[in-house]
Parts: structure tokens; sequence; C-alpha cells
């Protein structure tokens, strides 16, 4: 996908005067925090699982190449094909090629945020092969002119139930529905025909279990299962960071996976899916695929934003980021908004393209203590900040502002001159009020916010007068 | 004990009647209080900016100015977690400097912290009466365990009623330099912060970071409240009304 993180702000801007985000927003918040935080009770030793969690995926990241090696083998072992693409180009190629040697006219799609960064579906258009997606989200933003996704789990949030029902109306062609049941049948409905009559299926994979060869997929809706096993050629997107040893780290994940993303005890379907389909088998693909992608990825194993690679993309960092809950997902220009997002968006698509992202934050640590593998998402963004002003990537002015007030600072008596004098400045600007409406040395704060008056004189000023008056009393 | 107040460059700016009230608390715990002269700013916004060089100077400042004293106390978690969990990572690359920044780092304490687990402050000194509700802020409150400590301090006065509010650990949208970065977010933000505080219709919101009460404040007053109070906890716990 093409990035549009470049207009953060004016992004932001408009995200801010939209009325129908700002209900869901609202809405969204309640729903995926409250409710996170009752599932979370459930278990005895969140904080220990969460531990165990990180601990299991660093130690997948230390020799991501053997369990890699050891998943390729297990599943060839059970008849899949691994493939591997460096980045959304090469995932393109390898998917209109294996849709042509098995004649594929129809391809459903279950939710892949790998296929969203590789513009996946545009490839296969011009390849003559019809994508469908089939998670009900997904299927409104594409029938929408291949709108993006808002939030990695819960793609339309953005929208309103007025907008869901025209686009239903105008896409299938059928009486306007504005009650949700409605509404989802009618998708059920349009989406079973293509469940049938698609050649193949293409599904992202929440976790590889390299004992096994396994992908597994945690859903929802059950469009999961239908694409996975219907069609006769399944193929699996997915990211090399999303491999772990065992069934057992699978458990130890998946405690963690639904309670951190929707709230949930257990989602719906989790699907644990290997190999081709055996002769006494009832479904399942004739041909599995696996396309295990870097974009990436690679380059961060063993620098200093590696913890990245231990996200399990549940989205509990984006849910419970006061800067989400403001603007949304749109803002971010990219796949994957929130802190997250402000991280891997610059880190996929290059520092210099997302130079606001890793500064929307304002490091609250919120994401920090929700995220189920611990991954310190503020450090990550700060040092992303390091490495604007390291690469000279930050505007002259904040550079300059940034040496000059810190230069200053660490020169104490020219330090209290210049608060001396600023100190006045702001009291005479607030003309004997209490606050000061417009701030031309810092507009962005009294853009939406008054800017206190201070109290006239520095604490320095005042505790020598007070010290004076003390040595002369005594 | 031999006590170093940080003020912090916002107190010293802004709210210098902040620093008076975390002087005199000090004080009332029987501690004998030094505010080194030289001081200004613990770097901060220079560490949050990306600019490590900056932040390394000033840190190695501090170290020098407040390594002597056996605690060093600032009236706001941002600032204390900065000295205390922060300044050793910023000078990693120095091994003398890291050594005095990790020597420095446990002697560190936000105010309250402070006053409850160290001093043990046994009666507070102000006599404020009236309803307040309590902004946690998020430096303080995450990364020191900042909660209970000016909750305890505040029910040690009688006339105090706490009435919470709802999502008080939610950020205020303050962030440092993102609330001039990112104003529009910002004050969006705190709109959503200073609408939960009124809801308690509380005669003041209270918090131990001037940053945030800065924004809160701010915002407050944009949005027509000019009666709400928006006071640190030191002002409160030293209150005399």
């Amino acid at each position: 996908m093409e990035s549009r993180s470049r207009r953060f702000k004016a992004n932001a801007l408009a995200a801010l005067a939209n009325p129908v985000l700002q209900g869901n927003l609202k809405t969204a918040k309640g729903k995926f925090v409250d409710k996170r935080a009752i599932a979370i009770r459930e278990i005895d030793d969140f904080e220990g699982t969460r531990e165990a969690a990180k601990n299991l995926r660093n130690r997948v990241l230390e020799n991501l190449d053997l369990w890699l090696e050891q998943f390729e083998e297990n599943a060839s072992a059970r008849g899949a094909t691994v493939l591997w693409a460096k980045d959304g180009a090469e995932i393109c190629r390898h998917v209109v090629e294996i849709g042509k040697r098995h004649d594929v006219k129809k391809a459903a799609k279950s939710k892949s945020m790998l296929s969203e960064e590789a513009g996946l579906n545009h490839a296969l258009t011009a390849a003559g092969i019809q994508p469908v997606e089939t998670d009900l989200g997904e299927y409104i933003l594409q029938i929408n002119d291949n709108e993006p996704p808002s939030h990695i789990i819960a793609p339309v949030m953005h929208k309103g139930l007025d907008e869901v029902a025209d686009l239903f109306e105008k896409t299938h062609k059928t009486p306007r529905k504005t009650e949700i049941p409605a509404l989802t049948r009618e998708a059920r409905e349009v989406l079973r025909e293509h469940f049938l009559t698609a050649d193949m299926g293409i599904s992202g994979g929440n976790f590889l279990v390299a004992e096994t060869g396994s992908v597994a997929l945690v859903t929802n809706e059950g469009n999961g299962r239908m694409v996975t096993t219907l069609p006769k050629v399944h193929v699996v997107v997915t990211g090399i960071e999303k491999v772990i040893p065992t069934l057992e780290d699978l458990s130890t994940l998946m405690r963690l996976l639904p309670r951190s993303a929707t709230g949930q005890s257990i989602s719906n379907y989790v699907s644990v899916l290997t190999g081709v389909k055996q002769p006494d088998d009832h479904d399942g693909p004739e041909h599995l695929y696996f396309i295990l992608v870097d974009n990436g990825r690679a380059e961060l194993v063993g620098s200093e934003f590696q913890d990245m690679l231990r996200c399990i993309r549940c989205g509990a960092c984006m849910n419970h980021c006061p800067v989400y809950q403001t603007i949304g997902g749109h803002a971010y220009g990219w796949v994957y908004p929130g802190p997250m997002g402000s991280i891997l968006t610059p880190l996929y698509t290059g520092i210099e393209n997302a130079i606001d992202l890793p500064h929307a934050a304002t490091l609250c640590n919120q994401c920090g203590v929700v995220c189920p593998v611990k991954i310190p998402l503020p450090e990550l963004l700060r040092k992303l900040r390091e490495t604007q002003v390291d690469t000279h990537l930050r505007p002259w002015f904040e550079r300059i502002a940034l040496k000059a007030w810190a230069w200053v600072a660490a020169h104490p008596k020219l330090y209290g001159l210049g608060t001396w004098f600023g100190v006045r400045y702001l009291k005479w600007l607030a003309g004997g009020k209490a606050s000061i409406p417009v701030l031309g040395t810092a507009p962005g704060w009294t853009a939406g916010r008054d800017f206190p008056a201070p109290e006239g004189r520095t604490f320095r000023e005042q505790y020598a007068a007070m010290r004076a008056e003390r040595r002369k009393s005594s | 004990m031999r006590v170093a107040l940080f003020v912090t460059c916002l107190v010293d700016l802004m709210r210098p009647r902040i620093g008076f009230a975390a002087l005199e608390l000090l004080e009332t715990a029987g501690c004998e209080v030094i505010v080194p002269e030289t001081q200004t700013c613990c770097g901060q916004p220079a560490w949050n900016s990306g600019d490590r060089a900056a932040a390394a100077l000033l840190a190695k400042k501090v170290i020098a100015e407040f390594e002597a004293y056996e605690y060093v106390v600032a009236p706001s978690g941002s600032c204390a977690d900065q000295i205390r969990n922060e300044y050793p990572g910023i000078l990693a690359e120095e091994p003398d400097w890291h050594g005095r920044a990790v020597a420095l780092a446990s002697r560190v304490y936000e105010l309250t912290d402070f006053l409850v687990n160290v001093a043990r402050l046994g009666a507070v000194p102000g006599n404020f009466a009236g309803s307040v509700t309590y902004h946690d802020s998020c430096t303080g409150l995450r990364s020191l365990g900042i909660k209970t400590q000016p909750r305890a301090l505040l029910a040690q006065l009688p006339g105090v009623e706490l009435r919470e509010m709802n999502a008080a650990e939610d950020c205020c949208g303050f962030g440092g330099t993102f609330s001039v970065k990112f104003g529009e977010i910002s004050a969006a933000i705190a709109e959503r912060k200073c609408t939960n505080a009124c809801a308690t219709h509380a005669d003041a919101i209270v918090g131990g970071d001037l940053g945030c009460l800065l924004n809160i404040e701010g915002k407050l007053r944009r949005m027509g409240d000019t009666t709400t109070r928006v006071l640190h906890v030191a002002e409160v716990l030293t209150a005399k009304e």
C-alpha cells in the first residue's frame, strides 16, 4: 500500500473534524478497553503470562532462521510448499504465479494485513484474478473502492451504519436495510456464493507452529474456515516473525491474544491448519502454499528495534492510545495505526516517509503496560526520534532551538536571566488575567486551549529573596 | 535527613508557589532541605525529542549538582523518573558518568512518594476544605507507581473530599513537546480529561505534575470554566485558607 503518512497532520485534522469517526471512537474505546480489563482478570497470573509470552517470542527471534527452517521442513513434509518473499512485489508475483498454475479465476480472502502491505488485491485484479474480501469489515472496504482499513482487527471502525447501508444497497442492488442483523445476513448470502465458487483461498496467519508446520488462525466470523477449507488452493501470506516453536507456545499466546484484542476469553474460531487434504479427509485444500514475508522484518533482527518483532497484532496498543482514540487509524497513513504503526511504518516504509509518526505520541506508556508481549513501545518511539535527529531529518529550527535551549540550561546565570525576562514577558502578555489566549511563540498550544499565566517571578528569584530575608532577620 | 529539592523548570517559571509548598512539606517532615541554586532543567524535553547529546549535557549537570545529597525530591513524577530511570541509559556509553547516574538514581523520589514512604510525614500542614478529583499523571503512575501516595496524604486533611473521576489514569494529552507539535490532538485529548474531571463537580482538579496541570487548566479556561481550580497536590497539602 502506498503510504500517506507524510500527510499525518492534515489527516489528523480531518479526523478531528469527522463527527461519525469521533462518535465511533468513543464507543470503541468503551468496548475494547473495558472488555479487555474484565477479560484479563480471568487469568490468575496475567503479568506472569505476559512475561512468558515475551520470553518465548524473544527465544524465537534469537534463532529466527532456525525456527523458520524447522517450520519449512515440517510444513513441506505435510505436502505444503513454502515460498519466501523479500517484499510486497514478490508476494504479489508468487500469488499471481500460483493462481496461473492452478487456473484460478477467483480468490476468496480472509483478513491479511500483509496483503495490505503488498497491495495484493490490486495485483490480483491486474492479473485477471478476482479477489473477494470475506471478512465483513474488509468486504465493506473493498466494495467502497478498496478503502484502506483504519484498525487492524476492526477495519471499519470509522464507518457509520448509514454508510454501510448505502454501500450495500448500491453494490448488491437490494432494498436498503438499516438493521445490523439484516445487513450481515445480506453479506453472508453474497459471500456464500463466493466461498463456493472461489478457486483459491488466501489467508493471513496469526502464528506459524514450527514443530508441526501448521498455521494458526484466530477469527470471529468463520470466514477464515471457509477460505482455508473450501477452495482447492490455499495460500497463507504471513510475516517471518510469526513463527513460534510449539503448540504449547501457541496455547500461551492464545491466553493473551483474544483477551488483549477484543476482550474475549477465546475468539469464536481458532483454527490450526496442517498440510494438504489427505485421502480420508472430508475437506481441505489440495494445494497449500506458505508465502513467508520479510518486507523489512529481517533487518530489525539484532537491531535496537528487534523488540517490535514480538508483536502479535492484537491492537491493544491502539485501543488504549489517547492519540488513536482521538484521531482513529486513517490519519497514520499506512497499514498499521496507533503506537505499533508509528514504529512499523517508518521502519518498513522508510524513516523519512513517516517523520511525524514517532512524535505523534504523548509517551504516556498506556500502550506499553497493555502490550501482551511487553514491547516497550514508548521507548522504541523515542529511539526513532533519536534516529531522526542523528540522521538530520528534523527541521532545522527545531534542531537549533533544542541545542540553544540546552546550552542556555547548562549555563545557570544565563538561564536565570532568560527566565527572568521570560516570565515577565508572559505576565505582560496575560495583561493581569489568569491566562493567555493566543501565544505567538507556541501557536500549537493556544490553538485549542489557553496558556495559563505565570506567577510573574521565578522560583529562584523568590527563593533568593527569601534566603536574604532570613539572613537579615537572623 | 538532608534532602535536595529539584524544583523543576516548569515550577520555577510558572508556579513557584508549588516549589515553596514542597519545601514546607519536606521541612514539616523533618528534613533539612537544600535547594541547589544552579539547577535548571532535567533535560527531558531534549531526551524525548531524540537529542541525546543535549540530554546528556543536562543529565551530567544535574548529577554533579545533586549527587552529594542523601535524597533528591521533585514535585513531579515526570522529572523524578527522568533522573531515576533515564539518566543511566542516557549515559550508558560513558562508564564514569553511568556509574554516577546509577548511584544517584535510587535516591531520587517524587514528592508524595517520598513524603509517604521515606520521610513518613506525620501531619499535613494545610487546612484545605473542599472537594477534589485527582488526575494520575502518566509517568508518575506507570513508571514510579504513584497512585496511593497523594491520596493517602489528601486523606489526612479532614476538609478534603476526594471524588474519583472516570478514567483518572488516562493521559491528559500534554506529552511535553507533543502539546505544541500536535496542539489540536493534544487539546482534544485534554477535553476528554476535563469532561471526566468536571463530571465529578469537584471544586479542584489536583495532580502531581505541573505540565499536565497547565494543560488541564488551559483547556478548562478555553471551555469557559473559570471556577474549577487546578492545583498541584503540594499546594493543597499546604493551603492555608
